[in-house]
């Protein structure tokens, strides 16, 4: 087990002699400590607590009011249509949060130059990346707000003419009604989206540049001179080299997407109508805290099948570490 | 390189290329634009629904100290320090000793445990809310600032010591081996010969460390009611509620919400890249 | 660390410090207006029983909706505020609040509190004593409705009537906010309690009724006469209910369903108290006895309370004519004593007036309904107020949940 032992130290105690084991645990200690409370043990007790109705409440001796329902959870989320719009919603971020991907590649591909200043215009286009989604999320709500937002004046400009009303008041009357986005059972998420896609863009932007930082020269030029350019040199020779970073891409887009849950809540609360922006990090939240909610049970299930999704991208993640240790040494 | 470096294409080119960037970075930055122009407007200029013009009158030093006159965004702020410092100094720490020992100790569990780490890392944190949150209700934690960092600390370790075990793994074993062979104790090997080696990772770790926890906003929510130890984000939110037609209002406390972590990412540009892009080269 | 580790903690330890002799109080309002109306009051009950030794706790709003589900079974106080009608359903079903009958019958309260009496009640016995409540109504714009010689509706034809007359003249009849729900169900409830009367509105919250039934898909089909012939403003979807003020004060709306806390926000956003009055929703159903919306707030005796005597002796004490006109008129809200005095603010006026002439006193649709259900309810108005034609597809929706809520 041990790696070194010289073998001179049999008379040293047991401690001493079994240094190289005992030490790693010491070491690792704290840290295992804080993940299996704060991490490792809730999983299992949110697995747990899926098969029980649970209000949060324990009655006044201090025992839970938690009452054992088996699978009931799971049977009432397969019949519960705003558990489906979640999902589907879930699903359309997924796939429209992969744009980010051949954005990022896209923006750092122009931005791949050494022009004087560059460095600042790299950061200032990495910079909605470092911007708390709370505040991205107030940024594009004003955007899309028809009254006083981005979206309502350029429609007013163009649709509306200012009059004055019955009390004397400036007011504006329009041909056609300003179009209301996060108030849209259609457009909403696709509203709330694009705006989570402006962060992500960037971080997949600031990724592919430090790959293509150290993409081979001489394979580029060795290309060149066989007369490759344009799309193909991408497609053949430069984005093979630029794997990792699209892994690492793929992979942190993938679990932006499924943990989307700020701008949801920022911008719409899951409306408008039945749930209609919601997703399954949203939906649970509101089912287990929110004011309404104090389903916790429910809720709990409703974490399982994003923890059952998200699994299986985990399981690949390790899958492919796996195979690196293995081929790393 | 690829793209074809732009010195090499004919001048039209070039200027072109170059005339274009900022025009591009405008369009990129727009909305960012649009709510700082709206954060150093007067009331009028937003009722009279002058969002893109040029602003009537400036009032940012008026609106930017209003913000923290007429709400409790002075105490959001120092909540985020509160919290956030005390995450990274706890999950950086706790990843150096993990990171270690995953990385230098050769044990039957190592790469099991460090597998773990790394899935704790990707979870959904939705499946923790619930029993974190009853747990912290139990404890006395729940509404605390203690309770948020020590969540975070613990959460963030997961991470933290994916990236310290990578980087110290990559380190020339034989340093430690000969340092063992003459005799030196492991914690002493540790603290003179590891540390000083990864402080660039101790750096990177703690740039994104602190920007992750600094614009949590889930785990506010979830861990937290009323003013007293919210953090920005989430007051940010709560100031929207309070701040209602102040648009100027709300922006300004949404761009102060944000300096601190741009600030970190400006200050210490390459350590944050460098983290953020782990696993991006090979 | 004692010092960041704030309210919850702090709740214990002053709790758990109490001896025999101490009153612990909690209760969930910093806000300026209520926290003074709160302390004068326990400083009269103090000065009037100097053998207890009060201990007070207070705390902000959304903290105590937290804080309490923690503090009846770990740290009871001997009191805590909190809401009736189905908010407090939840405890009393854990066993967390003791049932206080005898305090109502000593003090004769079954008759100057009558009208609140049902929704205190749960399982046959009355589980607390309500020290205030505000009215819900119509506030307008009443230079508006002067400009253009409209009278207050009284029914609902001359409803009608009026907004057909505000449209010609380019007024949006309505503003509302339906961002965050609850201000649809404020419209929803009026509009149901003048079809069909109080004792639907409770059957149908209580689980009785579906809402498919005719008398509730009558409900909508008056709401949707009232959405096409006088008209909400557009965009209230992404609007909060202080949002809504906007259009309301610009005079662009000249309606606000509404309870009287807005009229705060209707004087911060530039109106004056004579630019805006208050009349009762109209009816609807010729004769129905008229119920009103009026949500309480009030002290509850936690199960675990150490002191139940002196708790007992308080919950009297804030019931009290007196102290209750005390109270509401530092607070600006409405006394729930029948034999209480109220000020001379006109709103206030109007809404004891409205208020206490009453049929019957509702809730409000979130209180009187299941979470969940109440939850679902409310998204399922907003869709149909965004487009009336989902009408059916939203009843049969919410008679699932019904189903399900319920079991």
């Amino acid at each position: 087990m041990a790696v070194t032992d010289t073998g001179t130290q049999s008379k040293q105690s047991w401690l001493k002699r079994n240094k190289l084991t005992v030490t790693p645990w010491v070491f690792l200690a704290p840290a295992l400590c804080f993940f299996a409370i704060y991490v490792v043990i809730p999983i299992f007790e949110s697995l747990w607590l899926s098969l029980y109705e649970w209000n949060g409440l324990y009655d006044a001796d201090g025992n839970s009011t938690a009452v054992w329902v088996g699978f009931d959870n799971y049977v009432k989320l397969w019949g519960d249509p705003k558990f489906w719009t979640s999902l589907v919603n879930n699903v359309i971020w997924l796939v429209m949060f992969m744009l980010a991907v051949p954005a990022g590649l896209f923006i750092a591909l122009f931005l791949n130059q050494s022009v004087p200043g560059m460095r600042l215009y790299k950061s200032l286009f990495f910079f909605p990346f470092v911007i708390s989604q709370v505040v991205v999320g107030l940024i594009f709500g004003w955007f899309y707000n028809p009254d006083f937002g981005v979206v309502g004046s350029l429609w007013k400009a163009v649709y509306c003419e200012e009059t004055v009303n019955i009390v004397g008041n400036l007011t504006f009357r329009c041909s056609a009604p300003v179009p209301d986005i996060l108030s849209s059972e259609t457009w909403a998420t696709y509203g709330i989206i694009l705006a989570g896609l402006w962060p992500q863009i960037a971080y997949c932007m600031i990724l592919y540049l430090t790959g293509l930082n150290n993409v081979a020269s001489d394979q580029i030029e060795a290309a060149r001179l066989d007369g490759a350019k344009g799309w193909k040199m991408l497609w053949y020779v430069v984005l093979p080299q630029l794997r990792p970073a699209t892994f690492i891409a793929v992979v942190v887009t993938v679990i932006g997407a499924l943990r989307s849950f700020d701008m949801v809540a920022i911008m719409t609360g899951g409306g408008p109508g039945e749930g209609s922006t919601n997703v399954l990090a949203y939906y649970m939240y509101e089912t287990a805290i929110s004011e309404y909610g104090e389903r916790y049970g429910y809720g709990s299930a409703i974490a399982t099948v994003l923890f059952a999704i998200m699994l299986v991208y985990i399981s690949y993640f390790l899958h492919r570490m796996y195979q690196d240790e293995k081929g790393g040494h | 390189m690829f793209p074809r470096p732009i010195e090499k294409s004919s001048p039209a080119r070039r200027v072109g290329y170059q005339a274009f960037l900022p025009v591009a970075l405008l369009i990129w930055l727009l909305p960012l634009l649009a709510i700082f122009l709206t954060s150093i407007r007067s009331a009028v200029d937003i009722n009279s629904g002058n969002v893109f013009g040029w602003p009537s009158q400036f009032r940012m030093l008026e609106n930017y100290t209003a913000v923290f006159t007429q709400s409790d965004a002075a105490k959001y702020m120092l909540n985020s320090v509160l919290i956030t410092v005390p995450s990274v100094a706890i999950s950086v720490t706790l990843a150096c000793l993990a990171g270690y020992a995953l990385a230098i100790y050769r044990f039957r569990v190592a790469l099991p445990l460090f597998f773990l780490f790394v899935a704790g890392n990707f979870i959904p944190f939705q499946i923790l809310m619930v029993p974190v949150r009853d747990m912290s209700v139990q404890s006395g934690l729940y509404n605390t600032i203690a309770g948020q960092f020590l969540f975070h600390a613990a959460f963030q370790t997961g991470f933290c010591t994916l990236f310290m075990r990578n980087f110290i793994k990559a380190l020339p074993f034989e340093l430690i081996e000969s340092a063992r062979v003459e005799g030196v104790k492991e914690w002493r090997i540790f603290v003179f010969v590891v540390l000083p080696l990864v402080r660039p990772a101790i750096a990177a770790l703690a740039v994104l460390i602190f920007t992750f926890v600094w614009n949590d906003f889930f785990w506010a929510n979830v861990l937290t009611q009323g003013e007293a130890v919210k953090p920005i984000t989430a007051g940010v939110r709560a100031l929207n509620g309070q701040f209602v037609n102040n648009w100027h209002l709300v922006s300004a406390a949404s761009l102060m919400a944000a300096v601190p972590p741009v600030m970190m990412f400006f200050l210490m540009q390459k350590h944050f890249i460098a983290g953020l892009t782990l696993g991006a080269v090979k | 660390m004692r010092s960041i580790l704030t309210p919850v903690a702090a709740l214990a330890v002053a709790a758990s410090g109490a001896a025999a002799g101490d009153l612990v109080i909690n209760f969930d309002d910093l806000n300026p207006g209520p926290k003074q109306g709160f302390e004068d009051a326990v400083e009269l009950f103090k000065s009037e029983n100097p053998d207890i030794n009060v201990i007070v706790n207070i705390n902000d709003r959304e903290a105590h909706k937290t804080a309490i589900r923690n503090f009846l079974t770990a740290d009871a106080p001997d009191v805590t505020s909190w809401y009736p009608g189905n908010r407090m359903a939840p405890f009393v079903d854990a066993g967390l609040f003791q049932p206080v009958d005898d305090v109502w019958e000593e003090n004769g309260f079954n008759e100057d509190l009558a009208a609140i009496k049902p929704t205190m009640s749960r399982d046959g016995k009355i589980w607390g004593v309500p020290y205030s409540y505000y009215q819900w109504g119509v506030y307008y714009r009443k230079d508006i409705f002067d400009k253009l010689e409209l009278a207050e509706p009284t029914t609902w034809d001359e409803l009608i009537a009026a907004c057909g007359t505000m449209k010609e003249a380019g007024v949006t009849p309505f503003t509302i906010g339906t961002k965050f729900l609850w201000t649809a169900a404020g419209v929803f409830d009026y509009i149901n309690l003048r079809t069909n009367g109080y004792d639907v509105h409770n059957d149908l919250t209580a689980g009785k009724i579906k809402y498919t039934d005719e008398r509730i898909v009558q409900t909508f089909k008056n709401w949707e006469q009232m959405i096409g012939e006088c008209g909400f403003v557009d965009n209230h979807a992404s609007m909060s209910w202080q949002d809504a003020i906007a259009p309301f004060s610009n005079g662009d709306a000249a309606m606000y369903v509404m309870g009287n806390f807005a009229v705060d926000g209707f004087i911060n956003a530039g109106l004056t108290e004579e630019q805006i009055d208050f009349f009762q929703f109209p009816e609807i159903t010729p004769g129905m006895a008229r119920a009103e919306e009026a949500p309480a707030d009030a002290f509850f005796i936690p199960a675990n309370a150490k002191n139940v005597e002196d708790a007992k002796k308080f919950l009297a004490f804030v019931a009290r004519a007196d102290v209750q006109s005390q109270w509401n008129k530092t607070i600006g809200q409405l006394p729930v004593n029948a034999k209480s005095e109220i000020s001379d603010n006109k709103f206030i006026q109007e809404g004891f007036a409205t208020v206490s002439t009453a049929a019957g006193l509702a809730q409000f649709y979130d209180r009187d309904a299941p979470a969940a259900m109440a939850k679902a309810g409310m998204e399922g108005f907003q869709k149909f107020m965004i487009d009336p034609s989902t009408m059916m597809e939203v009843l049969e929706r919410l008679d699932e949940v019904q189903a399900e809520v319920y079991e």
